[in-house]
């Protein structure tokens, strides 16, 4: 099996939100893909059972939406924002630097299997840029000492504090 | 810079306002959903809604108490209310705040919606990037559905609202009504072709209403004020207060909280603390990246639904994106189009192949490989998709292409004939701290 016990356990709660199973799906995805870093053709095959669908609804489904992922990635996935408001404000120069600092390219894994790094679209986030996200958190108003600490953090802690907490801009509202 | 008195954002603005459900109600919260069930009917929330002139705050601008009324007064149908809080409109961040930093607003408002349509269940489709803001619905509607604001027997009313948090995954396109529907039927975010519209066959068929977060921010304070003082807010026909999101080269970006109605110069000089000093604004984008182009000329422009239409761009979003004169048009067409064509779900032809046709000669121009015929070619590919797609993308996708050639020509002409970009590639550099 590629879910887990648990995993299956936490899809099929979800069942009784929804008339139909299948709505499910991207929640099924998601705890897949937390399982096991990206989707298995296993695990897609696991839930297209679970959710009374056939794999290509699944698999179709899967990789329609920008945040599954069918090849491994690393333990920190950066996503920089590159859309307009972002690349008036340095997004291209945040890959350059996050290029350089990692020795990767957009799109590549480190070696050591600790970053990945890719470029999205809006993330609404478009008055703190430079922004990115990495995992769950955003990171926001960047510069290169910032980026600095964040790696630095994550590398040592799993984690970083200088991620963005519950959203207000500007800051002096708060 | 003129005060206004906030409407959405006053209870995060007060100091201290931690934005849970005791804050909430220490700042009269929960008053109106209390309101509505002892003393309206839902006709009467339809009409009170009516009545205030409230238009949707998503992009459209549709009459939400308009919207409400063509769901059929069946009992024996179903209806699903769906929250559109899948902000992903280039420029716009606004929806983001309201969810993080005042949930219980956003969900006392669901709640008087789905009152007003007789939705036992409304779905909240927040863009799955919002990890965060995902969070902090759940937590309130755990915090909600304890005290039994939530649930089988709302207020001890003995009427049935369930809400539940539906993550999206990553696409754009989920926040076009219906393509939302789909995503959460558990399907790709394709939009539906449209009659039949969701009020009459909507999720899982039946009869639906999609309304966008900060949409549903304004109802407690229509119940609890009258429609009659929103109404007097803003302008006849685009009453109310609207959040701006201000980004791009201004002073102070931000969430701006304002009357509809004020001039484009007002919002950008005085709320967003003017363009960066030293420079100038060569062009404004006034409600999101699918509205085409302003230049300073507009900048007395009003923000009202009527006033940008009749100016040649839309409302919108409400996302203001700013750019001075270091930024060369081009290349701002060509990254919206890098949205655009990485965004196209791919359902129509139109679209899906006209904006990589766009991207590529946008790219090739912007790369000093333009040819003559390319703005001749790109003007009728606009034309074969605006208009001839399922859904209103196809509009988009062409709004920055022809505003800029527009505005701008004399701009594409150049990178032609000196076969480069006149303004340089600019890659902004990143500040050191």
């Amino acid at each position: 099996m590629a879910l887990s016990e648990a995993g299956i356990g936490r899809i099929r709660e979800l069942f009784s939100r929804y008339p139909d199973k299948r709505s499910a799906m991207l929640a099924a995805l998601r705890i897949a893909q937390e399982e096991q870093g990206y989707l298995t053709e296993e695990a897609m095959g696991e839930i297209a059972v679970l959710l009374e669908q056939t794999p290509v609804q699944v698999y179709e489904t899967a990789t329609f939406y920008t945040m599954f992922s069918l090849q491994p990635l690393g333990k920190h996935v950066i996503q920089v924002c590159r859309t307009l408001s972002c690349a008036l404000v340095g997004a291209d120069g945040l890959v350059r630097y996050l290029e350089q600092t990692l020795g990767i390219k957009a799109g590549e894994t480190t070696p050591d299997g600790l970053f990945s790094l890719k470029t999205v679209e809006c993330l609404a986030a478009c008055g703190a840029g430079p922004m990115m996200q990495i995992n769950d958190d955003y990171y926001e108003y960047l510069t290169r000492e910032k980026i600095d600490r964040i790696l630095a953090d994550l590398k040592r802690d799993g984690r970083s504090s200088l991620a963005t907490g519950p959203f207000v801009i500007p800051l002096q509202m708060a | 810079m003129p005060n206004y008195e906030k409407i959405l954002l006053k209870n995060m603005e007060t100091p201290g306002y931690t934005g849970d459900l005791a804050a909430y109600e220490r700042a009269g919260g929960y008053q109106a959903i209390r309101k509505v069930l002892k003393e309206y009917k839902p006709e009467q929330v339809i009409e009170t809604v009516k009545k205030s002139g409230l238009r949707g705050r998503g992009g459209a601008g549709f009459p939400t108490g308009t919207k409400w009324g063509f769901i059929p007064k069946d009992p024996a149908l179903t209806k699903y209310l769906c929250v559109n809080a899948d902000e992903s409109e280039p420029g716009t961040f606004k929806d983001r705040q309201l969810i993080d930093r005042d949930p219980h607003q956003m969900l006392e408002g669901t709640l008087i919606a789905a009152y007003a349509i007789s939705a036992k269940v409304a779905y909240i489709y927040i863009r799955g990037e919002f990890a965060l803001g995902a969070r902090l619905l759940e937590r309130a509607i755990v915090e909600a559905r304890a005290k039994g604001y939530i649930g089988k027997n709302v207020f001890g009313s003995g009427i049935e609202i369930e809400i539940w948090v539906h993550r999206g995954a990553g696409a754009y396109i989920c926040g076009e009504e219906t393509a939302l529907l789909e995503s959460i039927e558990g399907k790709r975010g394709l939009p539906r072709a449209k009659p039949p519209f969701p009020a009459i066959n909507g999720l899982y068929q039946k009869p639906t209403v999609v309304n966008n977060v900060e949409t549903l921010s304004n109802l407690p304070h229509i119940i609890m004020r009258g429609p009659e003082w929103y109404a007097a807010i803003g302008t006849q026909k685009s009453p109310g207060m609207r959040i701006f999101s201000v980004s791009g080269h201004v002073k102070r970006p931000g969430n701006y909280e304002v009357p509809l109605g004020i001039s484009l110069r007002e919002l950008i000089d005085e709320h967003a603390g003017g363009v960066r000093d030293g420079h100038r604004i060569k062009a404004i984008i006034p409600g999101g990246a699918s509205a085409a182009f302003f230049t300073p000329e507009h900048l007395d422009v009003k923000l009202d639904f009527e006033s940008i239409a009749q100016a040649g761009s839309m409302l919108g979003s409400g996302g203001v994106t700013v750019m001075d004169e270091t930024t060369c048009m081009v290349w701002a067409a060509y990254n919206l189009l890098g949205f655009f064509h990485h965004e196209s779900c791919g359902k129509c032809t139109p679209c899906r192949e006209g904006s990589a046709w766009l991207y590529h000669i946008l790219e090739r121009i912007e790369h000093g490989e333009g040819r003559p015929e390319d703005l001749a070619q790109m003007e009728r590919l606009c034309g074969n998709i605006a208009g001839k797609t399922v859904c209103a993308f196809g509009d988009a996708e062409v709004a920055p292409i022809l505003s800029t050639l527009k505005h701008f020509r004399d701009e594409y002409e150049a990178h032609i004939r000196e076969h480069r970009c006149p303004i340089g590639e600019g890659v902004v550099a990143l500040a050191a701290r």
